[in-house]
């Protein structure tokens, strides 16, 4: 029996490359979002965010903020529409061989 | 075209190693996130959804074959290959690296190209008409003036913190295609009876969440005291634009609290104050940029070129590419070519490195070396002798940029939307895919006529939604995105702000909605020669609006 | 603080005063804020020491007009490093021919240096968040200028020929 979770989980853009990652469980960003750390409770979400700006003093993320999800089986997924997007990439179907599709594949 | 000289050549180089400094002491650490981003800004660097965004200025849209390809090159060595053109007349790369991004400054550098204020609270590219120096009614090519203006404009000491962005548009013709009345400042020539230049100064249009009309402060300003003038106006605007909220920051807002008397004295006061001493150097830096741009070495043909006529006759497809896709051009025996980077089911904007290429090879072949980019995402070609319009559009097609629906249906403006954009509220190029598969046929089209269609995914506006003749905007209401859609927008001259025909609609709805609009005006039409844009002007949208919502369910 | 005055870190002699002006001896530097200047004018004029004023970014640069003779130094304000309104505010105060000592106080960053320069300032009170080299290096980033431009910069000039005209100099007199 699978149980949904509603929690948050702390994103950011790398310094460097702008790419979108979160916040794992080891304390690492990571591009993977099934990784990210849930933060089920208030508490727990404090931590995420104490963690956020310690990374942007760091300089290893532009900004370090809160983002609502559901995590079911080990998948996270982002209730807000931006955030999914942020995740998967962009939405529009590219031209059959065009490069970016072969990018994106 | 314009080409550097020593000095603009150090400029640029300076500046890209300002630049390099400036990224490698924040990602040591040294500036703060808050105190890089306004440099990073002033360098075209956006941080958007998935990665960092580089705005390249393309200065009033014209560049030569060799920066086309450089563009190219820079797709792919930085890039996922391809490029998107923007609505003022730039380049944008989408997947960019911070660590890379002094890199593509330096290769910028090589070809005379740079981002430099393409993004920021400064002032930003300087647009004009893309068929400049090549359109019939053309009083004078604007670029010199443009070129005087990108100057005085880069690294500005006063006006390089400003309240907001600063946008300039300039034309040099009756019919005007740069938008100038919905710019902070528009400038528009004119002459006077003895044959002198004198500029039309327009201030406070824009766009945005309040969208509004410029008012004419000065309607003949001697070219002269241009640059005198405009500083004039942006040191009122520097001192007195507000800085306590972002969303009342443009110059439009301190015209509007002001009033147009009060803000034009504070103007004519504050110019009154400098002295003059450089309405000559001025003048001389002008007459020096602007033989750069004498027309090229135009080959003295015949009005009629019978290659053309006897392709026309022969090629039904070729004959209804000329037909939507070029214009006249002032030089007998040429023409203007406009490329459409609207495919159907495309991305509007977008083109790989393979079709920039491919369009810089025409260009040097058949264009005297330019090419132009248009504020409706496409790619100009602007001066093709007729005998040579077969082969051009022969290479179009083989490149698959051979779409003939310029200023059509489906020649779809939309901004990059939700799916880039770290500012948007919907999605805007699903959108625009989907109505241009339902609008693809030709024949359609045609019969349809001109129709500009905007789309913007929030109400930044940067599709222009406001100016088209229908505008659809994208917002979020309980998570879901839904469109409204306004119509009787124009651009153009006759500068309009298109009025909202109701209730919002779902993205599946929104193909629908525009075929029931369309239908609308074909219906009601006087004839086939009444355009879309003036029927609603006659009917205004009332007939619209019943029509579209008629068997609609309420909302 | 270090003050960077035309080019190079020197200590600062100047002393900030208030409306308790008087407390201080009459041959020191001071600089007392604008309503203080204008409240104590005559008083403040008649002493032998130097004399600023502290100048909000959001004052006129026309309020100075009067006192601009006898006036040593302008200490202009930057509230944020974003705010540009100094910037046009110096330009003014030049063109209005004041040819003391014009320094950048509050929240400047030394990528703004070349900027403040240009505009007419010779003196910035620079923080200590950035090493000294950073603001000496900060000054020469930009060889050029597209617009007018002390040394030599401008780039019209260049072309053209012919000194900057002296009411165009930012640092006149």
């Amino acid at each position: 029996m699978s149980v949904l979770e509603t929690g948050s989980i702390l994103t950011g853009n790398r310094l460097r490359d702008g790419a979108v990652v979160y916040l794992d469980r080891t304390g690492n960003w990571t591009m993977s979002i099934d990784t990210a750390a849930v933060a089920l409770e208030k508490a727990a979400e404090a931590a995420l965010i104490r963690h956020g700006e310690a990374a942007v003093r760091n300089n290893l993320v532009t900004e370090a903020y809160l983002v609502a999800v559901t995590r079911e089986n080990g998948t996270v997924i982002p209730r807000d529409r931006r955030e999914r997007i942020r995740h998967t990439g962009p939405t529009v179907v590219y031209r059959a061989g065009t490069p970016l599709l072969i990018a994106a594949e | 075209m314009y080409r550097y000289d020593e000095f603009d050549a150090r400029f640029v180089a300076d500046r890209a190693a300002q630049f390099r400094d400036q990224a490698e002491r924040r990602l040591a650490g040294e500036l703060t996130e808050d105190e890089f981003k306004p440099f990073r800004l002033m360098n075209g660097l956006y941080l958007q959804l998935h990665a960092y965004m580089l705005r390249v200025a393309i200065p009033y849209g014209t560049l030569s074959s060799r920066q086309m390809e450089k563009l190219a090159e820079i797709a792919e060595r930085f890039d996922r290959g391809y490029g998107h053109f923007t609505t003022r007349q730039n380049i944008q790369y989408n997947w960019i690296k911070l660590d890379a991004a002094a890199d593509i400054l330096d290769a910028l550098a090589e070809v005379d190209m740079h981002a430099i204020q393409t993004s920021g609270n400064c002032i930003r590219n300087v647009t004009t008409d893309h068929w400049a120096g090549a359109a019939v009614n053309e009083l004078a090519d604007p670029r010199p003036v443009a070129e005087l203006l990108r100057q005085w404009s880069s690294l500005h000491p006063e006006f390089s913190f400003l309240p907001r962005k600063f946008k300039i548009a300039v034309t040099g013709a009756p019919a005007d295609r740069a938008a100038v009345k919905v710019h902070d400042i528009g400038l528009r020539l004119h002459l006077n009876g003895s044959g002198e230049r004198g500029w039309e100064v327009i201030v406070g249009g824009g766009q945005g969440r309040t969208p509004v009309i410029g008012i004419t402060v000065r309607d003949f300003l001697p070219e002269s005291e241009l640059l005198g003038y405009l500083e004039a106006i942006m040191r009122v605007y520097n001192l007195h634009g507000r800085r306590d909220n972002k969303y009342k920051a443009r110059i439009k807002i301190l015209v509007r609290e002001l009033g147009t008397e009060e803000f034009s004295r504070q103007v004519e006061e504050e110019y009154a104050r400098q002295a003059r001493p450089r309405a000559e150097l001025d003048a001389r830096e002008l007459a020096r940029i602007a033989a750069y741009f004498a027309p090229p070495a135009f080959e003295d043909l015949p009005r009629v070129s019978t290659t053309l006529e006897n392709a026309r006759l022969d090629n039904r497809e070729f004959a209804r590419w000329l037909k939507v896709n070029t214009a006249p051009h002032r030089q007998p025996g040429y023409a203007i070519v406009n490329i459409s980077l609207k495919p159907a089911g495309g991305i509007p904007g977008d083109a790989t490195a393979d079709e920039m290429r491919a369009v810089a090879a025409l260009a040097r072949q058949f264009s005297f070396d330019e090419l132009r980019v248009s504020h409706h995402q496409n790619l100009v070609l602007p001066h093709v002798k007729q005998d040579d319009l077969f082969a051009v559009w022969q290479a179009l097609k083989d490149a698959g940029l051979a779409t003939a629906n310029v200023g059509l249906a489906s020649d779809i403006i939309a901004c990059p939307g939700l799916d880039y954009c770290a500012l948007a509220t919907a999605r805007s190029i699903p959108v625009a895919q989907g109505l241009s598969r339902r609008f693809a046929d030709l024949d359609r089209q045609q019969a349809i006529g001109p129709l500009r269609i905007n789309i913007s995914g929030c109400i930044n506006a940067c599709g222009h939604h406001h100016v088209g003749h229908i505008g659809i905007l994208g917002l979020e209401k309980k998570g879901e995105e839904f469109y409204q859609i306004t119509i009787g927008g124009s651009s153009s001259e006759d500068a309009a702000i298109g009025s909202i025909v109701g209730p919002g609609f779902a993205a599946d709805e929104v193909p629908d909605a525009i075929e029931r609009i369309v239908e609308t005006y074909l219906e009601l039409r006087l004839s086939p020669e009444e355009t879309f844009i003036a029927a609603v002007k006659r009917l205004g949208s009332t007939p619209f609006k019943e029509r579209l919502y008629a068997t609609a369910e309420g909302r | 603080m270090r003050l960077l005055k035309d080019g190079d870190f020197i200590a600062d002699h100047w002393v900030l005063a208030d409306a308790d002006w008087r407390t201080l001896p009459d041959t020191a530097d001071i600089i007392v804020p604008f309503k203080v200047l204008l409240a104590d004018w005559k008083a403040l004029r008649a002493r032998p020491g130097r004399l600023g004023v502290d100048f909000a970014n959001v004052e006129r640069a026309e309020a100075l007009k009067t006192f601009i003779a006898d006036l040593d130094l302008v200490a202009v304000v930057f509230p944020s490093f974003t705010d540009g309104r100094g910037f046009s505010l110096a330009r003014a105060l030049r063109r209005l021919g004041f040819a003391g000592e014009l320094r950048a106080t509050g929240n400047v960053l030394p990528d703004q240096l070349a900027f403040l320069i240009q505009v007419g300032f010779d003196a910035v009170a620079t923080s200590p968040r950035f090493a000294p080299e950073t603001w000496l290096k900060a000054a020469g980033a930009m060889s050029l200028a597209y617009q007018a431009a002390p040394d030599r910069r401008h780039v019209w000039r260049a072309r053209h020929g012919g000194e900057e005209p002296w009411f165009e100099q930012p640092h006149a007199g």
